[in-house]
Parts: structure tokens; sequence; C-alpha cells
């Protein structure tokens, strides 16, 4: 479901707020920049608060943020509603013992990893990142939560680009966010 | 200056919330850990909540803070610069503040990775040059700025993080972490500019 569709007064001053630049990061894509957003400290405001509003009374211990961008949004999130904040990297940047968890790219594979015992059985999770597009990374972060026996809540995104169908690869899990762009 | 020589009751349990990880990301290296303060609920709102006492009233308008980019580990760097330039987390940090204060947040990242214009600042490591980049429009003359990242080692990527500000004409009031390196003295390489940190790791 998305916010966009609720009419709340906030969510037109976010996507004001978001600036597309075309070919980046090659030809042909168009590539929906947050950072624009991040320079309006009342629609960042927002777009936390919208959030926030929407999880704080749900028992979540845990917010996993996906790197980079989703580590803007998660921690203001956990910070606000008083759960962990768990980063999900790509390989060789955590310390310690790691879990893995690869998943396909149209073209080859990319991976991702959790900190072993930063997230535990009875942890309600909440995964956020800036975008989902395909749901690939959004998949695979589901899997890491769920293969250490955590519950995946729901997934939350600023922006979804409901063409690519991202949100039918969440293995049902429901998926939230404030605009879509098309 | 360290709030943990301050002795605020909050800096101990954010002292020992820090993991120490040794032979990461190479043997040697005893790495400084914050996923462990992230877990910690009130040691993470400890932290942000003395960041944002000091600044609120301070009249910044942007918190500007690195990304996790990651310099190869195979390269050959030296143990000094690894600790900062690997995993340097101040997007974790940095937004928090930023909200708080009512400032505005701007990433600066490694090469390719900001879309648009940008204008960036290469810097020198002991061994090889790195580079620090930021969008053209995000910062305006007349701005007054705080740095923010979780750790400071030698304090370069800090001094290329200020450069940039005071190249567009902003003034950076203050460099924030939460963990100093001080036998490193980064601290005397930010050209006069005021430095604090919550703790210090020696």
């Amino acid at each position: 479901m998305s916010a966009y569709k609720d009419k709340d007064p906030r969510i037109h001053g976010i996507k004001a707020r978001i600036r597309v630049v075309p070919d980046f990061p090659k030809p042909g894509i168009m590539f929906q920049d947050i950072t624009t957003l991040l320079l309006d400290p009342s629609a960042f405001k927002d777009t936390i608060d919208l959030f926030v509003e929407r999880y704080k009374g749900r028992n979540i211990s845990v917010v996993a943020g996906v790197e980079a961008r989703g580590f803007i949004f998660g921690p203001p999130i956990a910070l606000a509603i008083g759960a962990k904040f768990v980063p999900l990297r790509k390989p060789g940047k955590l310390p310690g013992q790691v879990i893995s968890e690869k998943y396909v790219l149209e073209y080859g594979s990319d991976c991702l990893q959790m900190h072993v015992g930063a997230v535990e059985p009875d942890d309600r999770a909440l995964v956020v990142d800036d975008l989902v597009a395909t749901g690939g990374t959004l998949c695979a972060a589901i899997n890491l939560l769920e293969r250490v026996g955590a519950q995946v809540v729901e997934c939350t995104c600023v922006i979804e680009l409901p063409d690519l169908k991202g949100r039918e690869r969440l293995n049902g899990k429901p998926l939230y966010v404030l605009v879509e762009s098309h | 200056m360290s709030a943990y020589k301050d002795e605020d009751p909050r800096v101990t349990r954010i002292k020992r919330s820090i993991r120490v990880v040794p032979d990461f990301p190479k043997p040697g290296i005893m790495f400084q850990d914050i996923t462990t303060l992230l877990l910690d609920p009130q040691a993470f709102k400890d932290t942000v909540d003395m960041f944002v006492e000091r600044y609120k009233d301070k009249n910044i308008s942007v918190v500007a803070a690195r990304a996790g980019e990651d310099r190869n580990p195979t390269l050959e760097f030296p143990i000094t610069e690894s600790l900062a330039g690997i995993e340097a987390r101040g997007f974790i940090f940095g937004p928090p503040i930023a909200l708080a204060t009512g400032a505005k947040f701007v990433p600066l990242r490694k090469p390719k990775k900001l879309p648009g214009e940008v204008i960036s600042e290469e810097y020198i490591l002991e061994y090889g040059r790195d580079c620090l980049q930021m969008h053209v429009g995000a910062v305006k003359a007349g701005e007054r700025a705080l740095v923010v990242d979780d750790l400071i080692a030698t304090g370069g990527t800090l001094c290329a993080a200020m450069n940039l500000l005071e190249r567009v004409g902003a003034h950076v009031v203050e460099c924030a972490c939460v963990i100093e390196l001080p036998d490193l003295k980064g601290r005397e390489r930010l050209n006069g500019k005021p430095l604090y940190v919550l703790v210090e790791s020696h």
C-alpha cells in the first residue's frame, strides 16, 4: 500500500523534493535521488514521522536498514520507536561473524550480510530502504532476518517503482511506501 | 574535547556498548565496531542526544557526513588509514542529529555515488589517494556546518570533508565523532577546527 494513495498532506511535499536524474548511473536509467529530500528539514522530518506513526505501536524490536541509503532512514525510525538498528551490508564491511544471503540481479548476483547475534528469534523486524525496484535486495534482507528466526512484520521504503513489480517478490510480506514513481 | 573526561553518566554505557574486533580488516588492527552500540536503543539514543544537546542552539544549518563506502581491503594502505577509510558510518549518526536540530543533511560520498553535479576533494593518504564528493548546490555560502563521523583516526577524511564545505563558502563550526583514537593525532590535522568526541580509545 502507498501513503500517496491515502493522500496524507505531507506526501506532496515529500514527492516534490525527490529529484529524478536521467541517465544515472548509466544511460536510460531515471535515478530517484533522495538527497534533495534531505536538504529540506521539514520534508525529511515528515518522511520519518510518517514511518514512525505507522510503526510505533506495533512492538517492532529491530529496524534493519539496507546500505547505504537505508542507513539514512532506518536509524531515525529505530530511535523514535525504541528499536535496535541493524545494518545490512555488502560483503567485507561488517567485522566479526556474519551470515550471508546471495541474491540474483538482472546480470549476475550480489550478496547481503548481517551480524550473527544482532537479531534473535523473538525479534519483530522492519526492513527499511530508500527505494524498492525489482525487490531483490528487500527479498535478501527478509531472508536474512527469517533465517535467524525473526518475524518480518513489514518492508518499508520512501519510493516504489511499481512497474518493476518488486512488491510481488516479497513472499507475501507487506510493503508500505510513501510515493510511487512510474 | 571529550565528553568522557567530563564524566557525563551516559558515556560509560556508550563506551561499553562499542565492540572492539581484533584483526579486522587485517591482522594487527583493533577495529572499533559501533554496530553493537546500535543494538542498544538507550545507548544509541544517548549518543544522539549528547550531540543534539551540544549543537541545537548553535544555529547549525547543515550536518554533513560520510557514507560507509569501502576501500578495498586487499589494496595496500596503512594500518592507520584503514580504521577511518573502510567503515565510516557517519550516515548513521548524521541524519538523527540533523533531524533533531532542524538542519539539512548532506551526504559526502566516494566518486560515482552521487548523481548529478558534484564537487570533489582529493586527499592524500600515506600510500595513495582518495576522493570525497558533495553535490553542487547542497550547501550555500554562509551556512554553518557540522561534520559528523563515527570515528576519527588520522583526521584525513574529516579534513577533506571540511575542505569541501569551506570551498563552497560554508563555515565549519565543529567536527563531531563518537570515537577518537588520540594516538593517531587526528585532532591536530583539522586546521584548528574544534573537535568534539564522546569516547577515546587507546
